[in-house]
């Protein structure tokens, strides 16, 4: 099986493809038919990336997977970032968005503040979203709204704190104790 | 007057024998280990039975997955904080005398792990056990 | 002295009530067939599973966290608990994202050995699947004959590397060192029996009757689900989509290789176990073309920044020693970025996100585990099985706890 990859030009793969300036047609596409739901489109070492704004990231996930061209039908993954407590906004939300028809990937990014870190859930899109927003609601503290079963999942439902914010200490607040 | 005096009176906790009674103890025993599968050890723990390893000589090669046939408890990769209270009560529900082997650094103290989520010396809750600090790299260690 | 009923307090009392037709269980954490410390909370009618709620977290280990408080080679040794039935994807993966980052080209000799040794563990993981699967349906044997092939794998690994469960073989720039004398010979004496041992093992499970009918028909997923639920890797092609890391977005020189991608149709577990055990056959061959292929030169790549110079030349040249001291004392800066990059690991798409803010410690480190995600699909699959069939789809999933907590 030969990569068809006709809609894009993005030799992602390559380690040294550090094509800086050529638009992508992902992001022109989507900026062409809703020009107000990216907010800017970076590209770097190879990999396209659009921030989204938050109110629209439901759409534009929506549009991606089912626009003729695009095809985005596959969830690779979704991961928080913590910027650091000084930072304002404070926290990222990367989707990264796979074809498994056109082959390419795209990655979208939502920036939240840190006292308003709610964002729309994507699991209406795909339901693999679920498993991943309750590990970045776990791990960071992002509140997806919409969210059908919004736990904890890798730690206890007793945890306090947020484990990969940046102000979490490496060894937790506490000795670990029985008792 | 040999080593094991000198050991036994200085620290009274620690038990001296030969490694060959050591072994013939064991296989007259027949421990019959619980699988506590953790992390990666507990992978180099399923090959100890496989044939190049060969537990089987050792009488143990019976891997009870009830806590109550079993006589010693193989802890066999790094202890979660979410882990470590299931690993208390599997332990309390084996029968006496009974026995932990904590096997690997991980599992000992941490190993590289020295974070938030791996409780860091839980083999300090418990009375009768033995340590074998090292990851699993070789047969031969 | 007589015990009046009287005297029993009330809520002692055995009442006879009908039983409720739906009851719930825990399976797990501690359970022989969940391939580790996964708790599964399984509502049953009867005999069949009416919810499948999957608890994880036992193994939950902080190692994003750590990669943060680590310098990036450092974060090598974390990447082989990972997934540690394939140590040698999770290296590649990260290393190949750094090295994406730093812009570093690698020789030729290095990405073959990569390949090679890949292509060998993922042998050796899907071995390790194949022995674990057969033992919870109930074949026995077949986890002796499995180990017996892996043990020969593993011994070659431990011959370059030195580690036989944790290699950390791989560097950021190259390997950590080229491969021993006599290795290609091992590995062609491997690849001599291997053909045998895949035969013994169809010989074995696949023409048995109990096996066929405890995984045809059971645990359907189909393509669009499979999609829709994140599925990858043997598990997405058993559902009959043809992707592969390795040929829609080829890394590590896998596009000059020639091999198939296997895909079965039926989406149960006999499709995953098919797809499985044809992919060793196509791993066998990836192995026999990179060994043809092996040609003496470097190992590492030339960037003494990043790469550690050779014993020889810090011992002759002062410039090898400043750059010996400064890799390990304090690192290597990598610019400002962020990368995705994803491999084909033995479970499914490994990917791995890297952000560098600059300076020798990465801001942050996220994996995708497949089996987290191939996991977060067993409700789905899991409704309305048996619960006796159950233990067959986590199976045929192929989870390693060690990746889906991390």
């Amino acid at each position: 099986m030969e990569p068809q990859n006709p809609q894009t030009n993005q030799p992602e793969n390559e380690l040294t493809s550090s094509e800086t300036g050529t638009p992508s047609p992902i992001a022109a596409a989507l900026q062409r038919e809703h020009p107000e739901w990216t907010s800017e489109v970076i590209e770097a070492l190879g990999e396209t990336t659009i921030v989204v704004p938050r109110e629209h990231i439901v759409d534009a996930c929506a549009f991606l997977k089912t626009a003729p061209g695009l095809e985005f039908n596959f969830l690779s993954d979704l991961c928080g970032f913590d910027r650091g407590p000084e930072e304002e906004p404070r926290f990222e939300v990367n989707y990264h968005l796979f074809s498994t028809t056109k082959f390419h990937r795209v990655r979208l990014k939502v920036v939240l503040n840190e006292d308003d870190a709610h964002v729309p859930s994507v699991t209406g899109v795909w339901r693999t979203a679920n498993w991943h927003e309750r590990e970045t609601y776990d791990l960071f503290g992002v509140i997806f709204d919409n969210h059908p079963d919004l736990r904890r999942i890798l730690l206890p439902d007793d945890w306090q704190g947020h484990a990969l914010r940046k102000d979490f200490p490496l060894r937790g607040y506490e000795p670990y104790s029985l008792e | 007057m040999g080593l094991e005096n000198v050991l036994a009176e200085s620290l009274p906790e620690i038990l001296t024998t030969q490694l060959d009674s050591l072994i013939n103890w064991a296989r007259k025993s027949s421990l019959w280990p619980a699988t506590f599968g953790l992390a990666c050890c507990a992978i180099e723990m399923m090959n100890a039975t496989s044939g190049r390893n060969d537990l089987a000589r050792f009488g143990s090669e019976v891997f009870r997955a009830s806590p109550r046939q079993a006589d010693v408890m193989i802890v066999s990769g790094r202890v979660s904080r979410k882990m470590a209270p299931v690993l208390r009560r599997i332990y309390d529900q084996m029968p006496e005398p009974k026995w932990v082997i904590s096997m690997g650094a991980c599992a000992t103290s941490g190993g590289v792990f020295d974070n938030y989520a791996i409780v860091q010396a839980w083999t300090k809750l418990f009375q009768s056990m033995c340590t074998f600090p090292a990851a699993p790299r070789d047969r031969k260690c | 002295m007589s015990t009046s009923v009287a005297n029993i307090p009330p809520q002692f009392e055995i009442v006879d009530q009908p039983l409720d037709t739906q009851m719930t269980i825990s399976m797990g954490p501690q359970h022989p067939s969940t391939h580790g410390v996964l708790r599964l909370e399984l509502v049953l009618d009867g005999e069949s599973v009416v919810k499948a709620t999957p608890d994880i977290g036992y193994l939950h280990t902080g190692m994003e966290k750590l990669f943060e408080y680590r310098k990036y080679q450092q974060g090598i040794v974390i990447t082989d608990r990972m997934d540690y039935l394939n140590p040698l994807g999770n290296n590649l993966a990260y290393v190949m994202a750094v090295e994406k980052l730093l812009q570093i080209e690698i020789p030729e000799r290095a990405q073959i050995i990569r390949v090679l040794t890949c292509e060998l563990q993922r042998i050796a993981s899907h071995l390790v699947w194949l022995g674990t699967h057969a033992l919870d349906i109930g074949a026995m044997t077949v986890f002796f004959y499995a180990f017996r092939e892996r043990e020969k794998i593993l011994n070659m690994i431990e011959s370059a590397s030195g580690g036989r469960l944790t290699p950390s073989y791989f560097r950021i720039g190259g390997l950590m060192m080229d491969i021993p004398a006599g290795f290609e010979r091992r590995v062609k004496q491997f690849l001599d029996d291997f053909p045998h041992a895949v035969e013994e093992f169809h010989k074995l499970i696949t023409g048995n009757r109990i096996f066929q009918k405890r995984t045809q028909g059971v645990g359907y997923i189909s393509a669009e689900d499979a999609i829709d639920w994140g599925l990858s890797g043997p598990c997405l092609r058993g559902s009959g989509v043809k992707v592969d890391v390795r040929r829609t977005n080829p890394y590590c020189g896998y596009d000059n290789y020639d091999f198939e991608i296997p895909v079965e149709q039926d989406c149960d577990v006999w499709a995953r176990y098919m797809v499985r055990m044809r992919e060793m056959i196509e791993s066998h061959k990836i192995v026999t073309q990179a060994l043809a292929r092996l040609r003496p030169g470097p190992v590492k790549a030339d960037a003494p920044k990043v790469v550690l110079p050779d014993r020889e030349a810090m011992k002759t040249h002062m410039d090898a020693l400043i750059h010996h001291f400064l890799i390990v004392a304090e690192g290597f800066d990598v610019p400002p970025g962020e990368v995705y990059h994803p491999i084909e690991a033995s479970k499914g798409e490994l990917g791995v996100y890297v952000k560098s803010t600059g300076g020798p410690k990465p801001a942050r480190v996220h994996f995708r585990g497949p089996s987290f995600v191939n996991l977060s699909a067993l409700p789905h699959i899991a409704q309305g099985e048996m619960i006796a069939d159950v233990v067959a789809i986590i199976g045929s999933l192929d989870i390693v706890l060690g990746e889906i907590d991390r």
